[in-house]
């Protein structure tokens, strides 16, 4: 397909380009690279330092497994309400809408508050009597991935939602016609059909969760070794001067999440060729 | 019967979209449910297919209570309007779709695949994706798809609305053609009269929730029940205090017994026919009258021109409808 053939670009135009271009520099790119450099200023010295330090290496391990536990609890319950969103017709559906939007516009800060207030070992209002079960919250992993889920909540949803909506209902009827059960069409017609999106959804996840801090720092304890996650091992180096192991983990941390940019970039450009083919024939 | 409707109503808040509607269809026939948009037909077949529940009513597919039975236990084969092509499978894999969720043998299932391909002429395209496909094709494949299951009924909504002119009229022959062969029970939905006359073997008029009329196209056309559906079903218009046909009007050039004077003011040909409008004294709306074109030369109609007009033996006619009473039909006396 020919794009349509742009006007000449005046000076007014590249000034305007100059201008993002130097602001994004400024902004992103430049700070981000000079982690890397700053690692890298002794050779691999100060990875090689991170991966020797086991409590460096429980922080990693922890923040991967809040991260990637907090993905899939945000995946199962994300499509449903997906579903429950566009297909289903409920009273204050909106509202739920609104809610959904929350852990984007409140500050982590504010969430691992909110969550030591329920959920908090002595004076919570739910925390006592889970206690009491034999099972800790606050100050130990379930803490950490509750706050990483709630602050990842709506990334998943807000990507299914629209695909869903263009999707339609008429693909699940004719299966159903067919004889196919709620649960066949769901598994067989409704998650491939919008399986690009809960992708995204998912790598976009995984990557706010890894870069958790706020809230975490709340609920966690931040117990050398057992709930200290990387995020905020980082803070605990560069406040102890130890700057190139901050670095170090900062880059470990920035890689993964612009590797998780990246693949959804390459799916992305992947879904609309696929789009734009579908509706060329 | 192979669908019996009884006592069906429906309502969306307060608009009524069907009301009390009594219907049976014997089996192996090809039934139109033809109406203007919004009348309900499109409703009415989601309520027999089971994608809509009734207020109240009740609906028995060959001999078995429906009414309360889910879409997947009716064993009804539904087409959309819009295809609903599954789109991440193959051609043949939506084909097969109905038979794979009924786990039936790999075998069985591949050869059913292959034969309902070759009845729909797509045995070329088992391996393409439906995007592949031109909409007349994805159309075939989803009729394919619905007679896999071998349904009691199969309900097509619409099934050419979504095409142009030329295709679809090729897959109207082809659907005629195909249920000769089939025999399955089918009911469609369509606002197209002219391929409802053209199709169906019956023709259920459906207008502002009420089954207006039920019969074989010719006595739709020949005996409409009241103004509605004569006018539905092709052009109408008004001579004295009748209503009726276009074409059914003679003209001639000379005083004739009981005809109506009239003058031409418009004589415009439209292909083969030529339409004259002929205004009438002691009426408001002119007259419209359709004739062929060698008939319009022979009388040398232009405008101006002073005409004789009179209903023509046996042509269907109503007495133009008055407010509150439905009008009767009469045949005209020659």
């Amino acid at each position: 397909m020919a794009e349509t053939r742009r006007a000449a670009a005046g000076p007014a135009t590249y000034l305007l380009r100059v201008f993002v271009i130097a602001y994004l520099v400024l902004l992103v790119a430049w700070p981000v690279v000079l982690v890397g450099t700053n690692t890298f200023a002794n050779g691999t010295q100060a990875l090689t330092d991170v991966f020797a330090d086991p409590d460096m290496v429980a922080a990693l391990r922890l923040s991967a497994i809040a991260a990637v536990v907090a993905t899939v609890i945000n995946t199962v319950f994300g499509v449903t309400i997906s579903m429950l969103l566009v297909r289903k017709q409920f009273p204050g559906k909106r509202v739920l809408s609104a809610l959904i939007d929350l852990p984007l516009s409140v500050s982590p800060i504010v969430v691992g508050l909110a969550l030591m207030l329920v959920y908090g070992g002595r004076n919570g209002w739910f925390g006592p009597t889970v206690e009491d079960w034999g099972l800790q919250v606050v100050f130990a992993t379930p803490g950490i991935v509750l706050a990483t889920a709630f602050v990842s909540l709506p990334l998943v949803i807000r990507e299914v939602v629209p695909v869903l909506h263009e999707l339609g209902t008429e693909q699940e009827q004719a299966a159903q016609s067919l004889g196919a059960s709620g649960w066949q069409t769901f598994w067989r017609i409704t998650l491939p059909s919008i399986k690009w999106a809960v992708i995204y959804g998912v790598v976009l996840t995984l990557a706010r969760s890894l870069g958790e801090f706020g809230a975490v720092k709340v609920v966690s304890g931040n117990v050398l070794g057992e709930t200290r996650t990387a995020t905020l091992a980082v803070e605990e180096r560069y406040l102890n001067f130890d700057q190139e192991g901050a670095y170090a983990v900062a880059f470990l941390l920035a890689s993964v999440s612009v590797l998780a940019i990246l693949v959804v970039f390459v799916l992305r450009a992947r879904g609309t060729r696929h789009r734009a083919f579908e509706r060329q024939s | 019967m192979s669908i019996d409707v009884s006592g069906v109503n429906k309502r969306y808040g307060d608009f009524v979209a069907l009301q009390d509607i009594n219907l049976s269809l014997p089996t192996g026939q090809l039934t139109a449910l033809l109406g203007p948009s919004g009348g309900g037909k499109t409703t009415l077949l989601r309520i027999i297919a089971g994608l809509e529940t009734a207020d109240s009513g009740s609906v028995v597919i060959e001999g078995v209570e429906a009414t309360r039975l889910p879409v997947q236990k009716r064993n009804v084969g539904f087409v959309f309007q819009h295809y609903a092509a599954f789109k991440h499978l193959s051609v043949a894999r939506n084909v097969a779709f109905g038979l794979e969720i009924r786990k039936k043998p790999k075998a069985e299932i591949r050869a059913k695949v292959d034969e309902l391909l070759q009845l729909v002429h797509l045995d070329a395209f088992a391996d393409r994706l439906p995007s592949q496909l031109s909409g007349g094709q994805r159309q075939r494949m989803a009729l394919a798809r619905a007679l896999a299951i071998e349904p009691s009924v199969l309900l097509l909504d619409e099934p050419f609305g979504a095409l142009d002119a030329k295709v679809r009229k090729e897959l109207r022959d082809w659907l005629r053609r195909l249920h000769d062969e089939v025999h399955v029970t089918t009911v469609f939905v369509t606002h197209d009269q002219e391929e409802a006359l053209e199709v169906a073997d019956e023709i259920v008029v459906v207008n502002e929730g009420r089954v207006e009329q039920v019969g074989s196209p010719d006595q739709l056309y020949d005996e409409p029940a009241n103004d509605f559906v004569m006018g539905f079903l092709g052009e109408v218009t008004t001579l004295g205090d009748l209503r009726l046909r276009p074409h059914d009007i003679e003209v001639t050039t000379s005083p004739a017994p009981a005809a109506t004077q009239g003058t031409v003011t418009r004589a415009l040909r439209v292909g083969f026919e030529v339409r004259v409008t002929v205004s009438v004294p002691d009426q408001d709306v002119p007259v419209t009258v359709v004739m062929t074109r060698t008939h319009a030369r022979a009388l040398r109609l232009e405008a101006g021109s002073a005409v004789w007009l009179v209903a023509a033996e046996g042509a269907t006619a109503v007495t133009s409808s008055r407010p509150s009473a439905r009008p009767s039909v009469e045949p005209v006396a020659g």
